[in-house]
């Protein structure tokens, strides 16, 4: 086999694999250029799709009329109250598994049966008790990034080193103070791994949610788009809201690593 | 015996069993020792002897089967800031910095943020980490890892010391610095130490008494006092007084 380019040497991995080393940068940015003109290739080449100048100038004119932002604003709203909510409910649940046992026997059961469920499919029901305003669609995204959550979290707790129990235990520490000041901070990087696959979650039933039931968001407008075959609204939609999710996925990482710096990285 | 009431700890009669599924195992039967305020004590003996389980028993970890452990005349009912633990995996918060986990009994116990720093400042000298204090323990080699833990047991003051294995993991040279370095701590903060090994070197070198325990059932086997002279040097780990009676607690390890 002929190699067309040497192979790029391995960055050393001093840091965790989360902080890239500044030199993959270049590379980034030269892949998104490459697939941009692919895709402007492709438009050019006949395929039914708008090209890029296209669908910026459609997103311009949606930014200036301020559909983008209501409709980014609407969605981002959606999905932060449900994941906060969501992810706050899973760390208080997750602690509760972990911590106690009784705990654990109530909520395990329902946990297992809907984690099996997509949340998605439990809009027709939600919609039918809740109706159609807003609280069925955050309760679809809460239940996403909560069950995302929650086993996470569970984990970490059961996953604390009993040696560091043991170790706080023996300078004085009573319960409170063990789980406070042991258990929390150990499951953090539980935790936060948990969110992040929640957040990725939300998003997903996000934009499902709009498009079944909704008077505006992101996911709604797209949906409208479809009805007048406005192929370059689609496409803002779906470019909005990967850098939407790729933002917010990036300041829970940032922030998360902040938490988890004293973390042993291989 | 006017030493059972005396003692700082007293183990009467102490058995543990363990029932590994349907097999019941004795770690230790019957034992009965007595240690003194300010000694320090090794306990060796090869694995399965119960010097771990001895050691938990004492740290209020576990809980013996039949018999009592007494602290200062006081049946071990868990765990307490009068007696300290430091484990053989080191077992220090790995989100807290070597200042951090140094307060973090001081903080248990309520102590004042400004009374605090100072001791945690006075024992993190004391262990030689200074340069360090602010560091996170995944920054530290495996011997500094160890002396954090000592000056975290340390620092709630703790009149009685346990140890079980704590230089274990430690390459040779690292260990021999780190007995010497304890010699000093406990030289100029006399505590109440039970310091479990299997190095008999470590024994004989650390020790007032050496402990030498059996298995299968643990059970205390013999006892060697040590007479070697403060501050324990390297000329006295040369010497054929220290070989004389590294050889009988070899003897009473290797051949019981």
């Amino acid at each position: 086999m002929a190699v067309v380019t040497p192979p790029v040497p391995a960055p050393a991995r001093t840091t965790s694999p989360a902080r890239r080393p500044r030199s993959l940068l270049p590379l980034n940015l030269v892949s998104v250029a490459a697939g941009v003109g692919l895709w402007w290739a492709l438009a050019a080449a006949g395929l039914q799709f708008p090209t890029p100048a296209e669908v910026a100038v459609q997103a311009g004119r949606m930014a200036a009329d301020g559909t983008l932002l209501d409709d980014a604003v609407a969605s981002l709203l959606r999905v932060l109250t449900g994941f906060v909510l969501g992810s706050a409910a899973a760390i208080v649940v997750g602690f509760l598994m972990g911590w106690y046992a009784v705990a654990r026997g109530l909520f395990e059961p329902w946990i297992q049966f809907f984690r099996t469920i997509p949340p998605l499919a439990m809009l027709p029901l939600v919609l039918v008790l809740l109706g159609i305003d807003e609280t069925p669609k955050v309760f679809v995204i809460f239940l996403a990034a909560f069950l995302s959550c929650v086993i996470s979290t569970y984990q970490g707790v059961v996953s604390v080193e009993r040696t560091l129990i043991n170790a706080a235990r023996v300078l004085g520490a009573g319960d409170a103070t063990v789980f406070a000041r042991v258990v929390v901070p150990a499951s953090t990087p539980f935790i936060l791994v948990g969110m992040r696959v929640g957040l990725g979650a939300a998003w997903a039933t996000l934009v499902a949610a709009e498009l079944l039931a909704a008077q505006e968001g992101l996911g709604h407008r797209m949906q409208t788009a479809q009805l007048y075959y406005d192929l370059p609204t689609i496409f803002v939609g779906i470019v909005s809201i990967g850098v939407l999710g790729l933002l917010m996925d990036r300041a829970l990482l940032l922030g998360g690593n902040r938490l988890t710096r004293w973390q042993e990285t291989r | 015996m006017s030493t059972a009431t005396t003692a700082r700890i007293a183990v009467r009669d102490v058995s543990r069993h363990f029932t590994v599924g349907r097999e019941r195992f004795t770690a230790l039967d019957r034992v009965t020792l007595d240690i003194a305020d300010n000694e320090f004590v090794t306990l060796v003996g090869p694995s399965g002897c119960g010097k771990t389980t001895l050691l938990n028993i004492l740290a209020g970890l576990d809980h013996p089967t039949s018999g009592d452990a007494l602290v200062g005349g006081e049946p071990v009912r868990g765990p307490g800031p009068g007696r300290g633990v430091i484990f053989q995996q080191y077992a220090l918060f790995p989100w807290l910095t070597v200042r951090g986990n140094v307060e973090f009994g001081l903080r248990t116990a309520g102590v004042g943020r400004r009374e605090r720093r100072e001791r945690a400042e006075h024992f993190i000298r004391l262990v030689g980490l200074e340069q360090f204090a602010d560091a996170l323990p995944k920054t530290l080699s495996g011997g500094m890892k160890q002396r954090c833990a000592i000056a975290r047991a340390y620092a709630v003051n703790p009149s009685i010391l346990l140890m079980d294995e704590p230089f274990g993991a430690l390459d040779a040279l690292t260990r021999v610095r780190l007995q010497e370095q304890l010699l000093d701590t406990w030289n100029a903060e006399r505590r109440t130490v039970v310091f479990v090994t299997h190095d008999v070197d470590e024994a004989v070198f650390l020790a007032n008494r050496v402990i030498v325990m059996a298995a299968r059932p643990g059970r205390v086997f013999a006892t060697v006092d040590v007479d070697l002279p403060h501050p324990r040097t390297e000329q006295i780990r040369l010497s054929p007084e220290f070989a004389a009676l590294r050889n009988r607690v070899w003897q009473a390890v290797h051949h019981q």
